[in-house]
């Protein structure tokens, strides 16, 4: 698939903004005033950043408000909705700790929830397509949760959890390119079945319906070599995750070399993330690339 | 919008002939030309003239080859070239429907045609990634997804003579090797053609149930020994020259220098 930068963008800063979301809904750090007011500013800007990012790539992004109308068989209608509601709910029970000093619980709880919600139906955008068989797994869904998560409770400075949390989602990163990697080849879909020829003998692609390209060949065929894709994994596994955890692990003394350390690992987690993600479409192998004998 | 009608009342679609088909894209243009002055924004072209050219297209003709494996009777069997017309399935399941987000896409219940309603479609392409077959297309100049309408506005079109009434490609095909009409009808003469022929899915295993079928091409011809009845007769005269002819071959062969006009 081709790797479009305002699609990268939206879901990783989306994804950060809504597990931050979901952690300052729970009260984690339970904060009050001008305090509460950055980290939801932060948070706000994450996440509604990356829906206007996504945005960019639209044909006609003044109808985007259709998009809510479809939530009964789309994902992607279903995360429209969700984000709104998620944001809605997070905005009142803001508004109860930035200015009224008092904490909403309900609200809180059921914003924490809308907002993982909406991660999962980003996730289910992609892990629904069949067409797309390193993207149509349970790993999927399970990988943006758990990024979210582990961002979301780093920028929230919940230092314990974050490491935990790092540690599952590298975890499920390796788990997702280990089992990704043989997911076409698992899929059953071969040049063979695309054509319907494949009980007379081995099929191979003699000349494409065009020379020059096109609107599929630029969209789904997309390749990346392989030292190429095993470098940039080791980056972004080594900087979203690796270096975060042992920068929580340092013993460190004092407020401000903390809050230096602190933004160090978060934006090396960013950094690593938007690489995953990068590698996450790049990588990704749409089946109608057999057609043209490409993968 | 984007449910799926649980059934539709026909299923209108096409039978694609892969044995007839001889690759000639006259149906890649008629197509092309009747859907750019008629249904929905025109297809357009980037750079048409230009270095890199490139365009929406609703239907388009791969080619493939085939090699079989050698066996007994064969040991060194031909490989063949088919020709492969592809177009929107019009699948009963249809992916691209469901993921829509604005009701864009939709399939109809009276003959089961898969549409979008152009002004609906925000362009955000998720219907063209969930199709296996890469059967829509972003138009780049409208925004807006492309794809095969059948032909909607002449199918049903009392402004255009009879004969006029089905696929402009269908309609156009030189060798034949388009069909159209009603799959959901098991007396119709596409669906008795569809069983004469084993005609088959493809990509059976994504689960779209696609409306329109391909016939597999029938075998090869066998080549017997004699491959014209003229072959005899233009078998060479006499191997090697003989009389007064071999006796100056191999004079100028024994001359020296370079033995110029390659008789040996
Ligand atoms: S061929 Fe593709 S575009 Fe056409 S109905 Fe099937 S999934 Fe949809
Ligand atoms: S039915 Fe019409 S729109 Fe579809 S491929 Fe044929 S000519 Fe094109
Ligand atoms: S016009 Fe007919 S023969 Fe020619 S490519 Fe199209 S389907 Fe094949």
């Amino acid at each position: 698939m081709h790797p479009a930068p305002s699609v990268i963008l939206f879901t990783t800063l989306s994804g950060l903004g809504f597990g931050l979301l979901f952690f300052l809904g729970l009260g984690m750090p339970d904060v009050t005033g001008m305090v509460s007011f950055v980290f939801f500013a932060i948070a706000y800007a994450l996440a509604v950043g990356g829906l206007l990012a996504s945005t960019f790539h639209l044909g006609h992004p003044e109808r985007a408000i259709k998009a809510f109308s479809q939530w009964k068989t789309s994902w992607l209608s279903r995360e429209g909705c969700c984000a709104v509601a998620a944001l809605v709910v997070m905005g009142l029970y803001a508004i109860g700790t930035v200015f009224l000093d008092t904490q909403w619980t309900i609200f809180g709880i059921i914003g924490a929830v809308l907002s993982l919600a909406t991660v999962f139906t980003t996730s289910m955008i992609y892990a629904q397509l069949k067409t797309i068989p390193r993207w149509n797994m349970p790993l999927t869904p399970a990988m943006f949760i758990s990024f979210s998560l582990a961002g979301g409770a780093l920028l929230a400075g919940q230092e314990t959890m974050a490491t935990a949390l790092l540690i599952i989602a590298g975890l499920v990163q390796l788990g997702y390119w280990s089992y990704g990697d043989k997911a076409f080849a698992g899929s059953g879909t071969t040049m063979e079945t695309a054509t319907g020829l494949g009980d007379r003998g081995a099929v191979r692609a003699f000349e494409p319906p065009h020379t020059g390209s096109n609107y599929l060949l630029r969209e789904f065929v997309h390749v990346v070599g392989r030292k190429h894709s095993q470098k940039l994994r080791m980056i972004g596994f080594g900087l979203g995750f690796a270096l975060p955890v042992l920068l929580l692990l340092l013993p460190i003394e004092g407020l401000a070399l903390k809050h230096t350390v602190a933004a160090i690992a978060v934006l090396s987690h960013m950094a690593g993330i938007s690489c995953s993600r990068w590698l996450f479409f790049a990588e990704a192998e749409h089946v109608v690339g057999l057609y043209y004998g490409k993968r | 919008m984007t449910e799926l009608p649980n059934s539709t009342e026909r299923k209108m679609g096409l039978v694609i002939d892969l044995d007839t088909c001889v690759g000639c894209h006259a149906c890649v243009i008629s197509c092309k030309g009747w859907n750019t002055e008629n249904y929905g924004a025109p297809l357009s072209d980037q750079d048409p003239y230009g270095a890199d050219p490139s365009g929406t297209f609703l239907n388009r003709v791969h080619s493939f080859e085939v090699q079989p494996k050698p066996c007994g009777s064969e040991p060194a069997p031909a490989a063949q070239l088919i020709h492969f017309p592809k177009s929107c399935l019009h699948c009963e399941d249809a992916p691209c429907v469901t993921v829509c987000p604005t009701g864009a896409s939709y399939k109809r219940v009276e003959d089961g045609i898969v549409l979008v309603n152009e002004d609906n479609c925000i362009g955000c392409g998720l219907c063209a990634w969930s199709c296996p077959y890469g059967a829509r297309e972003l138009d780049l100049a409208a925004g807006v997804m492309k794809k095969c309408t059948l032909c909607v506005d002449r199918i049903y079109n009392d402004n255009l003579p009879e004969e006029d009434r089905i696929p402009s490609c269908v309609r156009t095909c030189p060798a034949g090797a388009r069909h159209f009409g009603d799959l959901g009808d098991p007396n119709s003469d596409v669906s008795k053609l569809v069983a004469e022929r084993d005609g088959m899915d493809l990509m059976p295993e994504m689960g779209t149930k696609p409306v329109n079928k391909y016939l597999p091409p029938r075998p090869k011809d066998q080549m017997e020994d004699q491959i014209d009845i003229l072959a005899p007769l233009l078998a060479p005269v006499a191997e090697e020259p003989g009389g007064f002819m071999g006796w100056l071959d191999k004079a100028l062969d024994k001359l020296p220098g370079q033995t110029s006009g390659g008789s040996n």
